[in-house]
């Protein structure tokens, strides 16, 4: 706390010294009283872990758990983390869900606008994808950033379209796509199971690879969980499924020595 | 016109002695030369329509819309002064899109309606404006169900089964009654809104005139759009027919 009454600010006049502090000439130049008080966002509060997303023949696919951690806390076990923007584009969101939240708002109020116009032209992925980049590279540059990372999936005018956009408003575009700690587990597994085949892989191929990897990250990620959506977007339009089961086996664990608790 | 040359139609900060403000009745003038627009409430949404008169055959058609859009499930008519219109919607766009912002949900109609009638309002009090020269139908579905609201240039709203404004509204409204409105469906709303349109336009005035027309009910999903144009084509079609028994 600065406890000089001349540092407080000057509501009434500035060439008066009420107090006669300081020598007219010596005053110290205006600062920013409140500056202490305010905080940009440094960390992410209540977060989601990994988004997969690949292209495959009719569209694309997406997939989140939908876990929302406190920390460690695996506080929220039911919150959905894929969104549907406009009719042929799908949002997925890691990072803090209170800025997915406000990017969602962001989202309707962009759909609407654009249908208030009312010219017939609807935004697609590339445009929603577009705009999510201006809008998380402004935030950066202000140090105020949206602490996600966020997929952009859809499908228009029969062009499939896939890219990445993060808090820094750095952006990519690959026919697979992973979010945290999928960026390192299932990365490879995507690229070598799509790489080449994005044209040829049937909707239950493309399933039965994102599946897989939820589960290589469910077994992996510590703030992952069994129960996730999958999202896809054709030409028929937008569908994010029921939450799904992962099915797992634990048996091996009985083989595991060295850690805990053991006999022998 | 006994208004006139009494000094008190001069602004709209002035009543006359009796008790009127002129410049608003010549407000509402402004509203009846326009061409007519209507709105029906029926069972499950809300169709509008508008006669649109083309004063050119330069223009391009479908050009200088009289219905627009304030959200998703909210549809907006004007008769008047088109410019006046468009200014109105967007106010109510913002309106509307304030409302979502604070309550991160869809306006109700309602809400958007005592807004956009407190703005009309204020332009009746000042000398330094004029008040608007429309009167606007606005409809849509809420978590009420079918809304149709009316606005006028002096701010008052009301609330209505069946709404028109405009020059033709006195023939419209005593077809609209004719209506059982609460049994018809959208689909079958669209029909009878063409033949309302083409009844009451006046061929010996104006030729030409483009019917308008959007719906928001359980066929568009809640969404305030155009009519299709398969359905608009088959209602005009009818109404012409229509028209033909009648005479």
């Amino acid at each position: 706390m600065d406890h000089f009454p001349l540092s407080w600010g000057r509501p009434r006049n500035d060439a008066l010294d009420a107090f006669n502090t300081y020598p007219m000439h010596k005053r110290p130049t205006h600062h920013d009283t409140f500056a202490d008080g305010v905080q940009r966002t440094q960390q992410p509060i209540v977060t989601g872990t990994s988004v997969l997303a690949i292209k495959y023949k009719d569209g694309i696919m997406m997939a989140a758990d939908t876990l929302a951690s406190y920390g460690s806390l695996a506080r929220f076990k039911s919150i959905q983390r894929l969104h549907t923007v406009g009719s042929s584009t799908v949002l997925g969101a890691s990072g803090d869900l209170s800025d997915f939240q406000y990017i969602q708002s962001l989202m309707e109020d962009l759909i609407i606008e654009e249908h208030t116009a009312g010219d017939h032209h609807e935004l697609g992925p590339a445009e929603i994808h577009e705009y999510l980049a201006q809008v998380l590279y402004s935030r950066r540059t202000k140090m105020d950033p949206l602490w996600n990372s966020l997929v952009v999936g859809g499908r228009k005018d029969s062009k499939n379209f896939l890219a990445y956009v993060d808090l820094l408003g750095t952006t990519y575009s690959s026919s697979s796509i992973a979010t945290g700690y999928g960026a390192y587990i299932a990365v490879p597994l995507l690229r070598n199971a799509v790489d080449g085949r994005e044209n040829t892989l049937t909707e239950e191929e493309a399933r039965k690879i994102i599946v897989d990897c939820m589960r290589v990250l469910f077994y992996r990620d510590a703030r992952s969980l069994n129960k996730f959506q999958i999202s896809t977007v054709t030409d028929a339009g937008v569908t994010i499924s029921e939450p799904i089961q992962l099915e797992t086996t634990w048996s091996f664990a009985e083989g595991i020595r060295g850690y805990g608790a053991q006999t022998q | 016109m006994t208004s006139i040359g009494t000094g008190y139609d001069l602004s709209a900060s002035t009543y006359s002695p009796d008790g009127r403000i002129f410049q608003v009745e010549y407000a509402n003038k402004a509203v009846e030369n326009s061409g007519t627009a209507i709105g029906l409430r029926v069972k499950d949404g809300i169709v509008l329509a508008v006669e649109k008169i083309v004063h050119s055959k330069l223009l391009v058609p479908d050009a200088n819309r009289r219905i627009q859009s304030v959200d998703r499930h909210i549809g907006l008519a004007t008769a008047g002064f088109l410019a006046d219109g468009r200014h109105l919607a967007n106010r109510a766009r913002d309106d509307s899109s304030n409302y979502r912002d604070t309550y991160r949900q869809p306006p109700p109609l309602k809400e958007v309606i005592s807004r956009l009638s407190m703005y009309v309002q204020a332009y009746t009090l000042y000398s330094s404006v004029r008040p608007f020269g429309v009167s606007t139908i606005v409809g849509g579905v809420d978590v009420n169900g079918p809304q149709l609201y009316i606005i006028e240039p002096s701010g008052i709203s009301y609330g209505y089964h069946g709404a028109a404004i405009g020059k033709g509204r006195q023939l419209a409204k005593t077809e609209i009654e004719k209506l059982k409105l609460s049994e018809l469906s959208t689909r079958e709303a669209v029909t009878e809104a063409a033949r309302i349109i083409y009844l009451v336009h006046d061929d010996a005035k104006e030729k030409e005139f483009e019917l308008e027309m959007t719906w928001i009910g359980d066929e568009t999903n809640g969404l305030h759009v155009p009519v299709p144009k398969d359905l608009l084509a088959d209602a005009e079609q009818k109404a012409k027919a229509a028209l033909e028994n009648f005479d």
